[in-house]
């Protein structure tokens, strides 16, 4: 069962882990304020508040989506070793590997994109690298390709070490998820959370990834013999299997920040239960057969794949709602929580993951596809649930840990500004996405009709709001993660919460 | 109704609903339980999450069915029951559709595909919302049926990025009213 101390010896970060963590950190934050410079720039573009020539919103586009997607996954690979590490033995040279390898492949996607101009976006969709017209060399659709090829083999490393560090204590990873609960038996109270959810991704993820890198080596392959073609309909269940479950796994890691860190703010047990142990067992089913739905518009798709695609979209609403939000309502009511930056960003989090999810099971739906698929009615249920959820995961571990070091959690007047100018942004940037799928705006377009530019400057208005609060953030957490812990060590302050 | 604009409602709805039940549990959060107030809290907590499952459990299995008993996508390997049917070519970057005038009132079947990489054929009607949609894919041919209520012009514009000219990358497609009317 996740502690109910404020901050416990055993998370305590020192040495070689101190620095692995920070690096994580302070990159991660950083790399969220370039990437949301970046998506402000577009949304003004498209306001027509800013001219960028189209060549270059499409670069901006490839950029602020691989380095996205990347970034979060980075981050939450930092949130899944913090907690992970209490339970399990893992190798700190395969977090830093990790690390090196995504900073090895960063690199390479920067020059790609910004050098090489490639701009075929983060999907990478077979065979736009290859047909560039002119504008992107192949050697730059290639280099992309190699960046994601090395990020995604310092993923498997890390995962690898976590898997054999779980199966080294629990046996196998269906014990490690806790299978052997489902029907009956009394569960182990002291079986974590943060185990059942490291599991999940590892078996998932891994499956992506593999997915993924049978993708890219074909499309390498391609990209030096043109002469040798894929079929179109193959490559893109691959990617988007790949894409789908790698962006997923950043849900499910960060999520293990609410599970470790809400009980300790509201001072009450979270205990594990059948029906976490069932929606993880289903979610891990779901995440990786629920891919097809980004082939809904793909009518030569097999009928039964489109069908699978739509009912595990739905079904998947199901332990977010059930277990998820539902066990941290629970666990947050009539708590007597103190509200302090950390505590705010997880129930923030919670919301976010819970709403956003409503407009992404819809447009699962093969009707609504029909005239929302590719309309920024997509950007605005993902930007949901990844904005003002899984970055509001990690950004409670962050400030968590800085309060560790500042012995209480954060909570100064600029933090209680900094938040609800976040939140505020957030719901206001996401809202003027869904609305423009609503009026049928498309997505991932350089120059708008006049018609569309209202719900854009919408849009660039909360996307201010955001990157400003999340400037701050990364201000603070760098400052705050550089400061050398106090003597006496983490673990002396605030067992009041305990109990 | 337009589809979009029912979408968009139940969208603002649920989305609403879950933010009025977070409200509350946080407005809430602020009066501390004694132990017996937590025992009793834990139990209708219990009672609830079974009452929210059946809840979404009916509404799971009554929507799959009605959105799915009449299956929105055509059979792809079979006749389909349309008198007009328009061949329709993406490439970068624009569009070859023959004949690119169609009636009102009448199933028309679009048979869609592209010379070069992905592309999406989504059609707007007049008043600048789609209709209708299927992606342009380079070796498959995607068969769409529909019929347009309202005679006009219709903009054809491609949806699935596919280079530097993907925005202007669209053409017009003229629904006629129907012969006889
Ligand atoms: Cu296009």
């Amino acid at each position: 069962m996740a502690s109910l101390v404020m901050f416990p010896e055993d998370e305590r970060l020192a040495g070689g882990e101190r620095v692995a963590f920070n690096l994580y950190m302070i990159t991660a934050a950083a790399l969220f304020v370039l990437m949301m410079l970046i998506g402000l720039t577009m949304r003004t573009a498209q306001a027509k508040w800013l001219n960028v020539p189209p060549d270059l919103f499409y670069n901006l586009l490839s950029m602020h989506g691989a380095g996205m997607v990347g970034t979060m996954a980075l981050a939450t690979t930092a949130v899944m070793w913090f907690f992970l590490r209490k339970y399990v033995r893992l190798h700190l040279w395969a977090f830093v590997a990790n690390y090196v390898l995504f900073m090895l492949g960063a690199l390479c996607i920067i020059v790609s994109i910004f050098v090489g101009g490639y701009g075929a976006l983060w999907t990478f969709l077979y065979p736009l690298p290859l047909d560039s017209a002119g504008l992107w060399t192949s050697w730059s659709a290639a280099l992309f390709m190699l960046g994601y090829l090395l990020i995604g083999v310092g993923s498997l490393l890390f995962y690898l070490d976590a898997a054999a560090a779980i199966i080294k204590v629990h046996g196998n990873l269906g014990r490690a998820l806790g299978l052997q609960w489902l029907f009956g038996g009394t569960i182990d109270p002291n079986h974590p959370k943060a185990v059942v959810a490291s599991t999940m991704v590892i078996i998932a993820n891994s499956l992506g990834i593999l997915a993924g890198a049978v993708v890219l080596v074909m499309s390498l392959i391609t990209v030096f013999d043109p002469q040798i073609t894929l079929n179109a309909l193959v490559a893109k269940n691959l990617i988007y299997w790949f894409g789908h479950m790698y962006i997923n796994a950043t849900i499910y890691m960060g999520v293990i920040a609410v599970y470790e860190l809400l009980p300790r703010y509201t001072g009450k047990p979270y205990p594990i239960s059948r029906p976490f142990l069932w929606s993880w067992a289903v979610s891990t089913v779901f995440v990786i057969v629920v891919f097809p739905h980004h082939l809904l518009m793909d009518f030569a798709q097999p009928r039964w794949l489109a069908i699978v695609g739509q009912v595990v979209s739905w079904g998947a609403g199901f332990p977010v709602f059930l277990v998820t939000a539902y066990g941290a309502l629970a666990n947050l009511y009539r708590s007597n929580i103190r509200w302090t930056m950390p505590s705010r960003l997880l129930a923030l989090s919670m919301f976010g993951w819970a709403a956003g999810i409503v407009p992404a099971i819809m447009d699962g739906t093969i009707h609504v596809n029909l005239v929302m698929h590719n309309t920024q009615w997509v950007p605005g249920h993902f930007h949901f649930y990844l904005l003002l959820g899984v970055l509001a995961m990690v950004l409670a571990l962050m400030f968590h840990e800085i309060g560790s070091r500042a012995h209480a959690p954060p909570n100064s007047g600029a933090d209680k500004l900094g938040f609800p100018m976040y939140l505020a942004g957030g719901l206001i940037f996401v809202l003027a996405f869904l609305d423009a799928g609503h009026l049928s705006v498309p997505r991932r377009m350089a120059e708008h009709l006049p018609a569309w530019t209202f719900t854009d400057k919408l849009g660039s208005v909360g996307a201010i709001l955001v990157v400003l609060a999340m400037l701050y953030f990364a201000t603070r957490i760098t400052i705050g993660l550089l400061k050398t812990p106090k003597p006496g060590g983490v673990g002396v302050g605030t067992p009041d919460t305990a109990g | 109704m337009i589809l979009q604009n029912a979408v968009w409602a139940v969208a603002l709805c649920g989305m609403g609903l879950v933010a009025l039940v977070f409200i509350h549990v946080i407005i809430q959060a602020g009066k501390p339980a004694d132990e017996a107030a937590t025992r009793k809290s834990a139990r209708t907590a219990r009672m609830l999450q079974g009452w929210l499952f059946a809840v979404l459990l009916v509404g799971f299995v009554a929507g799959s069915w009605a959105t799915l008993h009449r299956f929105p996508i055509p059979l792809q390997h079979a006749a389909l029951p349309a008198k007009q049917v328009v061949e329709v070519v993406g490439r970068q970057w624009s569009w070859q559709i023959t004949p690119a005038t169609v009636q009102a009132g009448s199933l028309v079947e679009f048979r869609v595909t592209s010379d070069d990489v992905n592309h999406g054929f989504a059609l707007y009607a007049p008043d600048g919302r789609i209709v209708t949609q299927t992606q342009a894919m380079p070796g498959y041919t995607n068969k769409l049926l529909h019929a347009f209520r309202e005679p006009g012009t219709y903009t054809v514009q491609c949806l699935e990025y596919c280079g530097l000219g993907h925005v202007p990358m669209k053409t017009t497609l003229e629904v006629v009213a129907a012969r006889g009317e």
